[in-house]
């Protein structure tokens, strides 16, 4: 199963190594990875997102603990939580597609971010799922090429699952 | 006053209790040198490789329960240290190593020696540091220190650039604080209680001891338990002398090289009790025959060791002796049990397991067989040495037939499996106890892994005594070709029956040099080389044919064993058909 992993860790040099080191070092699987400062300048934060069965996961999450540099380990699947992710896809329509491709835009809420003679650059936000969608349906119609930030998360107020 | 980061690092070593580095210089820590010429609190003990360093420094942790400190150059010296440290990580032994590293404004530039041992070092230390500025310097060895040997220890890396030794700054001793890192010591008493009510309750029991009891210092509370409780201890290879091999509870080592009746009473077991163990491949065997019937207390101060390898039904996370000191006394308040009663059946399988098959190996009277070496060094120490090993043969043969009564006098490569290790180990073992006899069992293949170190030895007069069992093979893996390669013994063979002559080797060193060739000699050997005030080298030519039984064949349960009757059985029935 797939687990959204937040991480606080201390904002040094190195840290992302010794993260990026534990997950190849003992076989587990990265899938997307992204990593922020946070409102204190001294701790970043990560959101990981990985696979495994629920021996695996623990293993990952008590192994994340251990590093000395890690501040909080949050496995996000076990609360209610919010997941966005952002895209940025490079379309070049035919002439006669470039209508529908603002069309879909529209639909998903995206924006047209940059344009040129035979492109656009469209910026969607939304979950995985939305991403996912919208990258296939534009396909048809032409993708340059599109660069994704890997997923972010954040947990629901006062919610527990 | 402001000092140079040299000076600093110094004080720091000092405020740290150190009293002897094991190191090699080189260009970047020439200053450090510099001012050790002269320096009185600390001893700087040279080696004749960086891997002796580390390890030396490693045998002096393991023999006290202090952090071992090394010291070395960058780029060459401190790559040759990785093997080291990587040994005493496995094996989660306090060490400090002390890198030099060129000057920060040449960092990633490929500058002469440099090495990025920071990377390099980063999955076999517990945490490690590259020292950016000199204000840092006495904070993070301070750290060093703690990290090391607090929660489950381990080694630390301190990468140290020549600039940040020169510049000055004021010296500070900052009180240590690092948020992120809070080992669990006390277990949740909770789970304790419900692990009394298991122990109280199952009457099959076995308590496995590791080297967790030895780090934490929990060994007269794991006596107290399975005294009180009267259920046997079987102990891991890291767990010898955490409880005495003497004791009549005790089983011995379990697993690969187990005995039989060690691995037949975890099998057989309805609770095993798991104290300060990580469930190696080697202990285990197969996987999902292990203990099967068995519930799992399992306490260890690691919570990443917990359910890693096998399910448990009671884990316990702290420090061995605290949660021991709390379980043993709710046994005693709170569960009331006629002990004896309860595991009386139990005990009796136990030992009649012990009865069917002893640990055995055949005597003779023409060649030498290394179990009798061993004993023979069991019987005339009296178990009052400090034993290390290097891997392999020698390492289990000392295992089965030398037995540990306390804690830290077996020194040993356990989950690295370090060929090279024992001698260097003995080497700062014998710096740190003196009036100890301290011995390494070697095999001819091992030794020469670091045998340099004996300039070490005898230049600093340490009376280190190294038994090689020399069978000319690299007995082990000859061991596995013969039972699993069809007898193919591919570059296994070492000819040192031929070269090189030991004794002469250790002669050129200005070291001694004794041999034995036949069973009559071995007893006047080792009592001549415990005599003499220097350091020997034993040569004990051993059966070359000897196998380490019984044996666990790798992915076997570990009661699918094999034995050396066995193989006896076979040969004679091979001559009949002949």
């Amino acid at each position: 199963m797939r687990h959204t992993i937040s991480l606080l860790v201390e904002n040094k040099f190195g840290v992302l190594s010794r993260i990026a080191g534990l997950f190849s070092g003992r076989g587990y699987n990265i899938e997307s990875l992204s990593v922020g400062e946070t409102i204190d300048p001294q701790i970043s934060i990560m959101t990981i997102v990985t696979s495994g069965d629920d021996q695996i996961i623990e293993q990952i999450t008590k192994q994340l603990n251990k590093l000395i540099d890690v501040i909080k380990v949050v496995d996000m699947t076990e609360f209610d939580h919010v997941e966005r992710e952002m895209v940025l896809i490079k379309v070049a329509p035919k002439q006669e597609e470039k209508a529908e491709v603002l069309r879909l835009a529209e639909i998903f809420r995206g924006r047209i971010v940059d344009s040129s003679q035979n492109t656009y650059t469209i910026e969607v936000t939304g979950d995985e799922k939305k991403i996912e969608a919208i990258i296939e349906l534009l396909k048809p119609m032409g993708i340059k090429e599109f660069v994704r930030t890997g997923k972010i998360a954040i947990a629901r107020e006062g919610v527990k699952k | 006053m402001k000092i140079t980061g040299a000076e600093i690092f110094l004080e720091s070593l000092k405020r740290e209790g150190v009293k002897y580095i094991f190191g090699y210089p080189g260009g970047v820590v020439l200053a450090i040198f510099d001012l050790l010429y002269d320096n009185k609190d600390i001893q700087l003990i040279l080696t004749r490789h960086e891997q002796g360093a580390v390890h030396a420094s490693d045998g002096y942790a393991r023999s006290t329960g202090k952090a071992g400190v090394a010291l070395v150059t960058s780029g060459p010296g401190a790559t040759n240290t990785v093997t080291g440290i990587a040994t005493a990580f496995m094996d989660s032994i306090p060490i400090v190593v002390f890198s030099g590293q060129v000057p920060t404004p040449l960092i990633g530039n490929d500058a002469f020696q440099e090495a990025d041992i920071v990377g390099i070092s980063r999955p076999c230390t517990k945490y490690n540091y590259l020292v950016k500025d000199v204000k840092e310097l006495s904070r993070i060895v301070r750290e060093a220190f703690y990290i090391a040997m607090s929660g489950r220890p381990g080694p630390v890396l301190i990468d140290l650039p020549r600039d940040v030794t020169a510049s000055k700054t004021e010296f500070t001793w900052p009180e240590i604080d690092i948020r992120s890192y809070n080992p669990t010591y006390e277990g949740n008493r909770w789970m304790i209680v419900k692990a009394a009510h298991l122990i109280a309750k199952l009457k099959k029991a076995v308590i496995m001891a590791g080297g967790g009891v030895i780090l934490s210092g929990g060994s007269k509370e794991l006596r107290e338990l399975a005294e009180h409780t009267e259920i046997p201890v079987t102990m891991t290879l890291m767990g010898l002398g955490s409880f005495p091999g003497t004791h009549n509870l005790s089983l011995g080592m379990l697993g690969m090289h187990g005995t039989y009746y060690a691995n037949r009473a975890v099998q057989e077991s309805d609770l095993l009790i798991a104290i300060g163990v990580r469930f190696d491949d080697r202990v285990t065997g197969k996987i999902d025959a292990f203990a099967p019937n068995a519930k799992i207390i399992h306490i260890d101060i690691d919570p990443t060791s917990i359910k890693k390898n096998v399910r448990v039904d009671i884990p316990i996370v702290g420090d061995v002796k605290r949660v021991l000191t709390v379980l043993n006394k709710i046994l005693e308040e709170d569960v009331k049990e006629q002990w004896g009663e309860v595991r009386k059946a139990w005990s009796r399988q136990v030992d009649e397991w012990r009865k069917e098959r002893p640990l055995t190996y055949t005597f003779s009277n023409e060649v030498i067989k290394p179990q009798f070496v061993v004993e023979k060094i069991y019987e005339l120490t009296k178990g009052d040495a400090i034993i290390t090993t290097e891997v392999g043969q020698n390492q289990m043969w000392t295992a089965q037939f030398y037995k540990f009564d306390k804690p830290r006098t077996l020194l040993t490569s356990g989950g690295l499996g370090t060929m090279g290790y024992g001698f260097p180990a003995a080497i700062g073992a014998q710096l740190a106890h003196p009036n100890k006899l301290v011995i390494d069992i070697a095999g001819d293949g091992s030794i020469q892994m670091n045998i340099q170190e004996l300039a070490t030895a005898v230049v600093n007069k340490l009376p280190v005594k190294v038994a090689i069992l020399n069978n000319h093979y690299l007995g082990m893996v000859r061991q596995w070709q013969e039972l699993f390669f069809n007898e193919r013994y591919s570059y296994s063979h070492l000819h040192s029956d031929v070269v090189p002559d030991f004794a002469k080797v250790a002669e050129a060193y200005g070291a001694v040099g004794l041999r034995a060739i036949k069973p009559s000699e071995v007893e006047p050997v080792l009592k001549e080389a415990f005599k003499i005030k220097k350091t020997v080298f034993m040569d004990f030519i051993v059966d070359w044919k000897e196998k380490v039984y019984p044996m666990v064949p790798a992915g076997a349960p570990i009661d699918h064993m094999l034995f050396e009757e066995a193989e006896k059985k076979a040969e004679k029935k091979l001559k009949a058909v002949k």
